[in-house]
């Protein structure tokens, strides 16, 4: 394999805490390497520019059921944007919902290079699989959602524990999933009759179990499991004035937990897509912002990571396993609704929607999303997402890193707001002078995002034996000065080297890269009673054999790359 | 000896069943028996051991004279076909696996082609309505385990999808359905006094192509407001009536077919459909399924839907996708005679489409990719025999609630003979290399 020598770039990796120094970065073998390990490399002159390791995205709406209704029932999303292809690149499309090739190649454009798939449902596998497989460059995993599975519901609700981890292992292993996701604890089990949990203590319909004792005994589960990443969390009440509360709540429910993993990661719960969670008022009249809250909370809790869901002010779709939100959001705006529900897993719902500029509401949710990485005190904790589609489309990153990164340009959106002065009285954002680092940022979209996927011993870092992910900007932190520089250099990578290849150069793919499927296999000891009750419940309750549930790693996943645990003790 | 090959899966119709169980011979070439499947599911598996199977590609002459040429001559046939087009037509893909489709797809981006499936004849109008105003649906286990009203809308699943009551719609206990059929009411809206008509609690026999009326009336009622005398041939009390059966439910699920999709007001009778129940998530709750035809058709959609962002009806012709029904559609295509070459797989529109479009594509230059002979393949230049996919070729298929399932090979394929996706990796290389594509 080819060696590449990247030459006098400005490098931010705060693993290392390298802060903005020059320095070469070698790449040998699909790895970084020390410079004096290269025999007769390649050499990327990178003078002027600013290095980091690519990036590695903990949550985005990327493949399977939803993404596609997105994709089908949107045609309009894909007016001009449509792109023909060019050398190794397919044709592509979509703006919200880009097609799965559009999807890699921007990621890729952005010098991103893992991207995890955000709510799998497990009946659903093999789709999330087969658009996974088709993405190209991309290193990516999705997380199957437990919240609302009704094995989980019963075992916990009867405190079998080892049930619970035993299950658990069987379905990331039959489904090639990474990670446990929740979504609208028992809320989305309620939409199966129309019905939701609008606080962590609502009980679930018939199961007669809470959201928190969901969440709660997830998180237990995952820590006697010791997996990668934590549980991650998208907790009851999203969206709605005065949803702080539950938020906090949910949060409490960890308080003085410790992880127990050997992937270096350091929180027992990742809560996602916050913005949407720290709504104060009682009412769309007074809707306030409780970034402030939020973060104090946070910023005195080293257990948990979070990640943004910054409002982009785009058109887009919006898609969650969160059924009964998506019903509501339907009766709020009008535009045309998709749901699924899902047997004995979840559901999911599909609804277009305008975050426009000239609606107050819009204004305070964009403002929300950048206080809260602003008011952050630790940024390999608070992470930049936009819950692609949910917030806006993940291809506006770079905007994101600008309006953190600018004060100046943050007041000139703030400034073209219809209400600006409204959204001014809502929330901090104007009172916040915080301009980010580019070392913050690379703390925020990849070192921190890597750590707490347990993935830091291969992404995230420029550190020797870390995968040759390394992005080159053309942005030079000395004398830029204009805050659009940095949007357009960041969606622009001036190259993206993956396992140690170059993928892009100068804004272009020139190659398709050899993308893994990241998956966890935990071991758990054999639990015939598991087993028995999965057979019982594909009898009788499930429409698909058990035999034809498993995903054949052969046929739907691009060299599939198994993440082992051993949780048998 | 023989041996027991179990979940396999039905590659007929869009059920999908996968308890299938079938008996094989010893040396794995022989289907001796098929359990658990409906009779035109057992068709399907036994139909592969005919004896007079075709094996051997043929191409038909000037004076409709064929001849046996071999698989490499049929593949660069194909591909120069494809390649000389301005603007093929590539049809069918609903008998098929999901990776022939990925194939196919690929072969189409480089030469230019118009990509459609058989939605183009069938729910294409539903795929329209939904891009309308979408569509609160259900995977069929929510069916099962849930629903205690049941509506089939212009669709016939006695005869069209035999085990689709059985499985999952009327007859099985689920989980919160433990009284099975005698909890459930059914529904039929039909002009025809159907055999599932005949099994309902109610048969709305409404006056043909008057769905539309009928629905309105139905989301009226729904409302409580005032309704004529009649609608559609049916009485104001019996609307009133189904109206309320469906609002006391706890769980509503509307199945609707061909019956409703392809006769007047078309997408719009989908429109009001999906509306409908839309409306009736106000009360209870309520879902919504397209019976879907072919056991892949919905795969074709999902894979089109992920590689080009369209379900059906994508014209690659000028570089990027291009989705527009009634224009990009096959048969407007055809009888505009806006193409100059088809290729169909996976299909039949021989029989299904209009004679004045299949008189277009005796006319064309056209290859025709099935394990039998067809209506289509008679009119085709060349005639492509293939493995049977979900027989002798595994693979991936979505049912029609969108659950994708593996396809299982049961037998092997007679020697010699190829499966669709073979066949397009060949033309696919060839094509490259005509293209001069890396
Ligand atoms: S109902 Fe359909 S899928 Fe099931 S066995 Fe019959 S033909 Fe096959």
């Amino acid at each position: 394999m080819a060696e590449y020598l990247i030459k006098n770039g400005f490098v931010f990796d705060p693993v290392l805490g390298i802060n903005g120094d020059k320095a070469d970065i070698a790449v040998k073998d699909g790895k970084i390497v020390e410079s004096t390990a290269l025999s007769n490399p390649q050499v990327i002159d990178a003078a002027g520019k600013t290095v980091m390791a690519a990036g590695v995205d903990i949550h985005a709406h990327v493949a399977g059921p939803k993404v596609n209704v997105g994709r089908n029932f949107r045609p309009e999303d894909k007016l001009f944007n449509c792109e023909a292809g060019k050398g190794v690149r397919r044709m592509a499309g979509g703006f919200s919902v880009p097609t799965v090739f559009r999807t890699g190649y921007l990621y890729a454009r952005m010098g991103y290079g893992t991207v995890m798939e955000a709510a799998m449902p497990p009946l659903y596998a093999r789709h999330t699989h087969e658009e996974m497989r088709d993405t190209p460059i991309l290193d990516q995993g999705a997380y199957p959602v437990f919240g609302n599975n009704w094995f989980v519901l019963e075992y916990l609700k009867n405190n079998e524990m080892e049930n619970v981890e035993a299950y658990i292992s069987w379905l990331l292993r039959t489904t090639r999933g990474y990670a446990i996701k929740i979504v609208n604890p028992g809320g989305t089990e309620a939409w199966g009759w129309g019905l939701n949990c609008n606080s962590i203590h609502d009980p679930v319909p018939y199961f007669d179990i809470t959201p928190a004792q969901i969440m709660k005994g997830l998180m237990d589960a995952n820590e006697a499991l010791r997996l990668p990443h934590s549980i991650h969390i998208h907790t009851n009440n999203l969206g709605n004035p005065g949803n702080f509360e539950t938020t906090l709540e949910t949060f409490k429910l960890f308080e003085g937990a410790k992880p127990n993993n050997d992937f270096g990661r350091k929180q027992v719960m990742h809560h996602t897509h916050v913005q949407f969670h720290s709504y104060g008022g009682d009412s769309w009249a007074n809707v306030e912002s409780k970034a402030d809250e939020i973060m104090n909370y946070v910023n005195s809790h080293d257990n948990m990571t979070m990640d943004l869901g910054c409002v982009t002010l785009d058109e887009t779709t919006t898609m969650t396993a969160d059924g009964p939100f998506e019903h509501h959001l339907t009766e709020l705006n009008h535009l045309k609704w998709a749901n699924t529900d899902v047997e004995l897993e979840t559901a999911a719902g599909v609804v277009p929607y305008v975050y426009s500029p000239n609606i107050k509401v819009c204004g305070i949710q964009w403002a929300i999303g950048l206080e809260l990485a602003l008011m952050a005190k630790d940024p390999m904790r608070v992470f930049i997402t936009t819950d692609h589609p949910n917030a806006g489309p993940f291809f506006r990153y770079p905007r994101v890193m600008k309006w953190l990164m600018s004060q100046k340009a943050r007041e000139a959106q703030m400034d073209s707001l219809k209400w600006a002065e409204k959204v001014r009285g809502a929330t901090f954002l104007s009172g916040l002078d915080r301009e980010l680092t580019l070392y913050e940022i690379a703390a925020m979209t990849r070192a921190g995002t890597a750590q707490a996927l347990g993935l830091a011993d291969m992404y995230g870092s420029l550190k020797p034996g870390l995968q040759g992910d390394v992005a080159v900007y053309d942005y030079n932190p000395e004398t830029a000065e204009d805050p659009e520089l940095i949007e357009k250099a960041f969606s622009n990578a001036a190259y993206l080297l993956k396992g140690g290849e170059v993928v892009v150069k100068d804004g272009e793919i020139v190659s398709n890269g050899n993308k893994k499927t990241l998956w966890v296999d935990a071991k758990v000891n054999d639990n015939p009673q598991v087993r028995r009750d999965i057979t019982e419940k594909f009898l009788r309750y499930y429409t698909v054999t058990e035999a034809n549930y498993e995903v054949n790693e052969k046929v739907f996943m691009k060299n599939p790359y198994r993440i082992e645990v051993d949780a048998t003790q | 000896m023989t041996k027991i090959v179990t979940d396999v899966v039905c590659p007929f119709c869009g059920t999908l069943c996968d308890d299938l169980e079938v008996k094989v011979s010893d040396d794995g070439t022989q289907i001796l028996e098929v359990y658990n499947a409906c009779v035109i599911g057992t068709e399907k598996f036994l139909h592969s051991q005919a004896k007079d199977r075709l094996k051997v590609p043929q191409m038909q002459d000037e004076e409709g004279n064929w001849k046996d040429v071999s698989i490499d001559d049929a593949v660069d046939y194909t591909a120069q076909m494809l390649c000389n087009a301005k603007k093929p037509l590539m049809y069918g893909w609903s008998s098929t696996n999901c990776e022939a489709q990925s194939t196919g797809n690929e072969i189409a981006e480089i030469v230019g082609a118009v990509v459609d499936n058989t939605a183009t004849v069938c729910h294409g109008t539903t795929l329209i309505a939904v891009q309308d105003v979408g569509v609160p649906s259900c995977t069929l286990g929510e069916v099962k385990n849930r629903a205690d009203r049941i509506v089939f809308w212009g669709c016939n699943p006695a005869h069209a999808h035999p085990r689709h009551m059985s499985r999952y719609s009327i007859f099985p206990r689920g989980f919160f359905t433990g009284k099975g059929h005698k909890a459930r009411k059914m529904v039929v809206v039909d002009p025809r006094s159907t055999d599932t008509a005949k099994m309902a609690d109610v048969h709305m026999q409404i006056e043909q192509g008057r769905d539309y009326e009928l629905l309105s009336a139905l989301r009226v009622a729904v409302r409580g407001a005032p309704l004529p005398e009649t609608v559609a041939g049916i009485p104001r009390e019996t609307i009133q009536d189904v109206a309320e059966t469906l609002k006391s439910g706890r769980f509503v699920v509307i199945f609707f077919g061909m019956g409703v999709t392809q006769t007047l007001s078309k997408n719009h009778n989908i429109d009001m459909a999906i509306s409908l129940t839309r409306d009736l998530n106000e009360y209870t709750k309520a879902a919504i399924m397209p019976m879907r035809g072919h056991y892949n058709v919905t795969g074709s959609g999902q894979v089109l839907g992920w590689q080009f962002g369209f379900p059906f009806c994508v014209d690659l012709s000028r570089g990027f996708a291009r989705y527009n029904p009634g224009d990009s559609s096959s048969n407007d295509l055809l009888r505009r005679g806006e193409v100059d070459a088809v290729f169909v797989l996976g299909s039949d529109p021989g029989a299904h489409f209009p004679i004045s479009s299949v008189k277009k594509i005796a006319q064309l230059p056209s290859v025709c990719v099935d394990p039998h002979h067809t209506p289509t393949s008679a009119v085709c230049k060349l005639h492509m025999p293939v493995a049977f996919v979900g027989v002798e070729e595994a693979g991936c298929a979505y049912r029609m609630d969108n659950v994708p399932i593996e396809t299982r090979k049961v037998v092997e394929a007679p020697e010699g003979m190829v499966s669709d996706e073979e066949f397009l990796k060949m033309v696919l290389t060839r094509v490259k290399e005509i293209k001069g594509v890396a």
